[in-house]
């Protein structure tokens, strides 16, 4: 009996829910840490991340507006999902960073709880981050958390899966839509999580992913006028100064390089990166004046 | 302003120099009428959808597309058609119109807003002095369903009140049965009711007549009426402008020119919304119709979010970053 011929996956974009190619049609090559080829990954352009854009600002009115509790099945359901895919992960990113395969596998391990733990977020964010505030005067006084909108989101270069993971659930948890650049040396294990969104039940468009140089696709999402956030965790200092000074233009919100991969990934992140992609809302309801018995409500 | 026409827009194109472009027989009756119709070759639908397709292909990048911009912005008649019209919205289609970019006085100024009847004074009244003009629809737009009489009093109000220009629908459904002279004669009726006052467009709703065969019929219909356009549709069916539908009209446009002399302008309306398509459009102008209508006196585009995607290339080109939806006018 001959051999089986081998069938290569052909890595592609995720953008709108669909799986396009680059509209340039360039291709680059990715290899393990040991620089054997593993795959030819989509060489993104300036063009992709305009259309990826133009994707997550459809999508934002919809996931924006989908409520918190309908967001968390959502993620919990891709953490199953992840769950499912669990073994091709461990392979990809034993393969992109070098790992045995017990590291990988808790390095997916711990991706996949972190991704849950984001997930039960969704509807308790409003009540740590805003609430009623007591103010002088017949007012209610009301501050809720509102998504910023659509966030440019550079993933971690070196931690190519539980990086990506860290900085992406956060800004999608609170409502926010993202387009996602992956790791440039080690973008499959994040061309692979499209495959796993677009079995999800998540809308497509509120997450796009692109893979490519991250400096050339950077810079015109740092540009772009209808992106409101910037997360510059993928970039290197020199390119996050570059891109924040290119993101003032229209005021974007910048989160700075933050270290993600901590030495102790089953520890809490924190809501720091949940709230770093909130506005915050404050409502003055009027409640007429205050009667005799010091209160008209 | 290019134009071969013996005037822009006076009456000579009107029936009464019907003789002129030498098709006076062919309009003499009824079976004369339908004989010359059905005598037009047939066409190609295969061909004609390839045809448009291919020149879509064609890529038009830095200066070129800067040109095209705005031109494609000069050839828009910005439109409100909606039942939920008020004066206010209609002022502010006027000033968008005349200044569709205020923070870039570079920008050209659109070709015409275009209204219902009753809108006409307050459109005028917000485009004055600007040279925008003001196109009306008219003859119980959209459905074209009302006595002759009734469609030219609507016709008669609109130049009354100050129409530059009056979009008028044919009478589908006389279209479809054959009766083309009926509708001929309501083209010619209309075309008079208009004078010189104002040019007249004419709408066969592209979508509703089936086939290539039929649009290529209406449009020598239309021309040999006096029509001073012709115009895809109503953007209120399902199918409007296509790129094929509108090279078919195009080829018509300038194959009357060559047996007449007499040059007739082109408006696509409807489902052209991004820059993109536009300029697909305008490449279908120049290679079809040539460079003598790549000028909104002769082609226009029947559109109303057209206009922000224009725009938003248009600062993309000058700025060098992508724009968004926050930096153009909401309709």
């Amino acid at each position: 009996m001959s051999e089986r011929l081998s069938v290569l996956k052909t890595y592609k974009l995720y953008v709108g829910g669909k799986f396009p190619r680059s509209e340039s049609g360039r291709v680059y090559e990715v290899t393990d840490s040991k620089n054997n080829w593993l795959a030819n990954a989509p060489l993104s352009s300036r063009k992709d991340a305009r259309d990826a854009v133009v994707a997550a600002r459809k999508a934002f009115g919809g996931w924006s507006g989908a409520t918190a509790y309908n967001r968390g099945q959502i993620l919990y359901r891709i953490a199953e999902m992840l769950e499912g895919r669990r073994d091709q992960y461990v392979a990809e990113v034993a393969d992109a960073e070098g790992l045995s395969k017990s590291k990988a596998a808790a390095q997916v391990d711990a991706a996949i709880d972190r991704w849950v733990w984001y997930a039960g977020w969704t509807d308790k964010i409003a009540q740590v981050v805003g609430g009623g505030n007591p103010v002088a005067g017949p007012y209610f006084n009301l501050s809720s958390p509102e998504p910023t909108g659509v966030v440019a989101v550079l993933a971690p270069q070196e931690s190519s899966f539980l990086g990506l993971v860290s900085v992406l659930a956060p800004v999608i948890a609170t409502g926010n839509t993202a387009v996602v650049v992956a790791s440039e040396k080690s973008p499959l294990p994040a061309l692979s999580l499209g495959e796993v969104l677009a079995t999800s039940d998540l809308p497509g468009g509120v997450v796009n992913i692109l893979s490519g140089r991250t400096a050339e696709i950077a810079a015109p999402l740092a540009a772009h006028q209808d992106v409101n956030a910037i997360d510059l965790a993928g970039a290197d200092e020199t390119l996050a100064k570059e891109l924040e000074i290119t993101a003032a233009d229209n005021l974007k919100r910048v989160l700075r390089p933050q270290p993600v991969d901590d030495a102790d990934w089953s520890a809490t992140p924190g809501t720091d990166r949940l709230t770093a992609f909130l506005e915050t809302k404050t409502v003055w309801h009027p409640t007429g004046a205050l009667g005799a018995s010091g209160s008209s409500y | 302003m290019p134009t071969t026409a013996p005037a822009a827009n006076g009456p000579a194109q009107s029936p009464a120099n019907g003789p002129a472009h030498g098709f006076a027989d062919v309009t003499a009756s009824d079976s004369t009428l339908r004989r010359f119709l059905h005598g037009l070759p047939g066409v190609d639908t295969v061909g004609l959808e390839a045809r448009a397709a291919s020149l879509g292909t064609r890529s038009i990048k830095t200066t070129a597309k800067a040109y095209a911009l705005d031109l494609a912005i000069s050839m828009v008649d910005l439109t409100t058609l909606e039942g939920a019209d008020t004066p206010g919205k209609v002022r502010a289609l006027g000033a968008k119109a005349v200044r569709p970019d205020p923070t870039d006085r570079t920008a050209p100024a659109t070709a015409a807003v275009c209204v219902y009847p009753d809108m006409v004074p307050t459109a005028k009244e917000a485009v004055a002095g600007s040279g925008v003009k003001v196109a009306s629809v008219a003859t119980a737009f959209p459905a074209g369903r009302a006595s002759l009489a009734v469609k030219l009093a609507d016709v008669r109000e609109a130049v009354a009140a100050g129409a530059d220009e009056v979009d008028m629908v044919i009478d589908r459904g006389a279209f479809l049965a054959g009766n083309y002279m009926k509708v001929h004669d309501e083209i010619t009726a209309v075309r008079e009711a208009c004078g010189t006052a104002a040019r007249l467009k004419v709408i066969f709703e592209t979508g509703e007549l089936s086939t290539y065969d039929n649009i290529r019929r209406a449009s020598w219909l239309g021309m040999l009426a006096g029509a001073d356009f012709i115009k895809t549709s109503t953007g209120k069916v399902a199918v409007n402008a296509t790129p094929a539908n509108t090279l078919l009209m195009l080829e018509a446009v300038r194959d009357f020119r060559a047996q007449t002399g007499v040059q007739v302008g082109v408006k696509p309306a409807g489902g052209i919304r991004t820059a993109k398509d536009a300029i697909k459009f305008l490449v279908l102008v120049n290679e079809t119709a040539g460079e003598d209508w790549l000028d909104n006196h002769w082609f226009r585009f029947g559109a109303s979010s057209l206009l922000n995607d224009l725009l938003m290339q248009r600062q993309k080109l000058t700025t060098g970053r992508y724009s968004g939806p926050d930096y153009v006018t909401v309709d």
